[in-house]
């Protein structure tokens, strides 16, 4: 027993190791020098005060932060529906595709999507063509049709999840005091579920922000998202800035997921108090 | 409070007046929403792939070049024909195949120990650990395989601490290689993995071990029998979340890989923005969804048997 804890532990570590040294060394190479990325030539935070001149880095940063909250927002809305389907109608006409298709996007491969629906947004520019002689052509509404399509199945999985621990008892009161299932909905069960769909939007915002290949299909020429430019940036190799960026981008993305981490815990244990209250209240009004 | 209950009614009411129920519009509007934008766009790539190449706006068509009278033809000799007849295509397809198996036992390999160290670990400690697994994955995709050119380049740090230790004398090329590209599909996969295999060893009975124990089967032979059988399910669905997006990667091989490194994902990419073959392009998409088929439902079948087991 004592040599398989041993090896377990030791993987555990190497394993950790793995996961955090390329993170590790990127951001210690974000505040080199040396235009070399690898070779250390000292401290300096050049690269990132040259990366705030950068306009195009900008722009892309602010388009892609706007793409992110629009598409997030939408895939959560749409995937709190598809949880709530999932769990509460069990049965239905075309159940069966309708679960395919929630899930399907979560391992479909990106070039497979992302080439599927620029074909959908061609094919129906042909047809806007032909009828009003108008096209919508390729931008901002494209991206965020495509990406409220792909993220809102990560939205549907945590919402369904949430909806499959719910505790049915509050929302069968309600309805015992003569609350209609909608209102029963928006009053009793979203106030409930809130901290999960606080997540399934941050999930949904954050993959939005980190897309790329599905974009590359479905923008156009006018605007570019972040992972965009980042990818032309590292195509022609190493660049400094782009450690910088990266550096940035980890340190948000540590301290949000914290940050959320801490709040949904004591939202967590603020429910089970209420919850216990109200049960503890209505066992007294009985 | 009292406002918002105005406003649910409200919406009750609209719905039922114009012929809805409720319970139907919350199905309906995410399924339309999947039927367009998800099950559709597969209909349309399968009608593009059997349409000709053409220099023109969009770059296809389906009227025969060929042919005189114009009429419009189904065309299956021409994008899928080359595709059986072109090793490029070919020998990427089953590239593709054996790099995302290849990586998804590594993955297993990796990945198993550490889910089950994981799920073995004292409560408090879990909860970090699982942070610490799922925390990459909040950060950039790009970024993280960006990190890996600065490790596996020649000059880069692994090959510099290397020869600084002395252990070796001339760089170790490392980039732009096939290691380099199942690094980085283990490196960006690996939570996959793990997560559903936590998920699964964490809530398996270990009194199970106990009495495997106590009749006298050894540790490392009860891990076989018992662990990694009752895994099973957490084993499948791991390999699910990286075989199926393995193969159609793009990203990794373009940025990794050497010129040489062909992975079918990368060929369609390239069919579609440098040749502008959009035929070829869609018929590469049927022949990688229909390979995916068979793992898809597996996948899904998971899922399915995933939320009956928490009712």
């Amino acid at each position: 027993m004592q040599r398989q804890s041993w090896f377990i532990l030791l993987v555990l570590i190497l394993g950790f190791i793995f996961l955090y040294a390329p993170i590790v060394s990127l951001v210690i190479f974000s505040f080199n020098e040396s235009k070399l990325v690898t070779v250390w030539g000292g401290f300096s935070t050049k690269w990132y005060g040259l990366l705030l001149d950068d306009q195009q880095v900008l722009d892309a940063a602010g388009f892609s932060l706007k793409i992110g909250a629009i598409s997030a927002t939408l895939a959560t809305i749409l995937g709190v529906m598809a949880g709530y389907v999932l769990v509460r109608f069990t049965k239905f006409r075309g159940r069966t595709l309708f679960s395919g298709m929630v899930t399907a996007p979560l391992v479909m491969p990106e070039v497979i999507t992302g080439i599927s629906l620029l074909l959908l947004f061609v094919s129906f520019d042909e047809l806007l063509q032909f009828f009003f002689g108008v096209q919508l052509g390729r931008g901002q509404l494209t991206v965020i049709i495509a990406h409220v399509t792909f993220t809102m199945s990560y939205s549907a999985v945590v919402m369904r999840s949430r909806f499959l621990s719910l505790d049915k008892s509050l929302e069968e009161a309600a309805m015992d005091l003569g609350a209609r299932p909608t209102k029963v909905f928006f009053v009793i069960t979203l106030p409930i579920v809130a901290p999960a769909i606080v997540s399934s939007w941050l999930l949904c915002f954050t993959i939005s922000l980190d897309d790329l290949v599905i974009t590359q299909f479905n923008n156009g020429p006018g605007t570019t998202t972040l992972p965009q430019v980042i990818f032309s940036k590292v195509r022609l190799g190493l660049d400094p800035k782009v450690n910088a960026l990266a550096t940035i981008i980890i340190s948000i993305v540590a301290c949000g997921v914290l940050i959320s981490a801490f709040w949904m815990r004591r939202q967590e244990r603020q429910r089970q108090l209420d919850e216990q209250m109200a049960i503890r209240a209505a066992a007294q009004a009985h | 409070m009292a406002r918002h209950m105005l406003w649910a009614d409200k919406l009750t009411n609209f719905l039922l007046a114009i012929g809805i129920h409720p319970r139907w519009a919350v199905i309906i509007v995410p399924y339309l929403w999947l039927t367009l934008f998800f099950l559709i766009p597969f209909l349309i790539v399968l009608k593009i792939s059997f349409a000709y190449s053409t220099i023109a706006q969009p770059p296809y068509t389906h009227i025969n070049p060929d042919s005189d009278n114009g009429g419009i033809s189904l065309n299956i000799s021409d994008s899928y024909g080359r595709l059986i007849n072109d090793w490029l295509y070919i020998g990427s397809y089953l590239n593709a195949i054996r790099m995302a198996a290849v990586s998804t036992v590594l993955c297993l390999l990796l990945g198993y120990p550490m889910a089950y160290g994981m799920a073995r670990a004292k409560p408090s400690t879990r909860n970090i650990l699982l942070m610490l697994v799922i925390l990459p994955f909040w950060t950039s995709f790009l970024i993280r395989v960006y990190a890996w050119i600065g490790l596996l380049k020649n000059n880069g740090v692994i090959n510099n601490i290397l020869m600084s230790l002395g252990i070796i004398h001339d760089p170790i090329p490392m980039m732009n290689t096939d290691f380099a590209v199942y690094v980085g599909i283990l490196y960006s996969y690996l939570p996959f993995m793990i997560l559903p295999l936590y998920a699964n060893l964490e809530k398996m009975d270990l009194s199970l071990l106990e009495a495997a124990a106590d009749l006298g089967c050894k540790p490392l032979k009860a891990f076989f029998v018992i662990t990694v059988r009752l895994s099973a399910p957490g084993i499948v669905a791991g390999s699910m979340l990286v075989f199926i997006p393995a193969v159609g990667e793009y990203v990794i091989p373009e940025l990794l890989g050497g010129p040489n490194t062909q992975m079918i994902g990368r060929t369609l990419y390239n069919e579609f923005f440098s040749n502008r073959d959009w035929p070829t392009a869609s018929a590469i998409a049927i022949a990688v969804l229909v390979l995916l088929v068979g793992p898809l439902m597996v996948f899904q079948r998971y899922q399915d048997k995933q939320m009956d087991g928490a009712e």
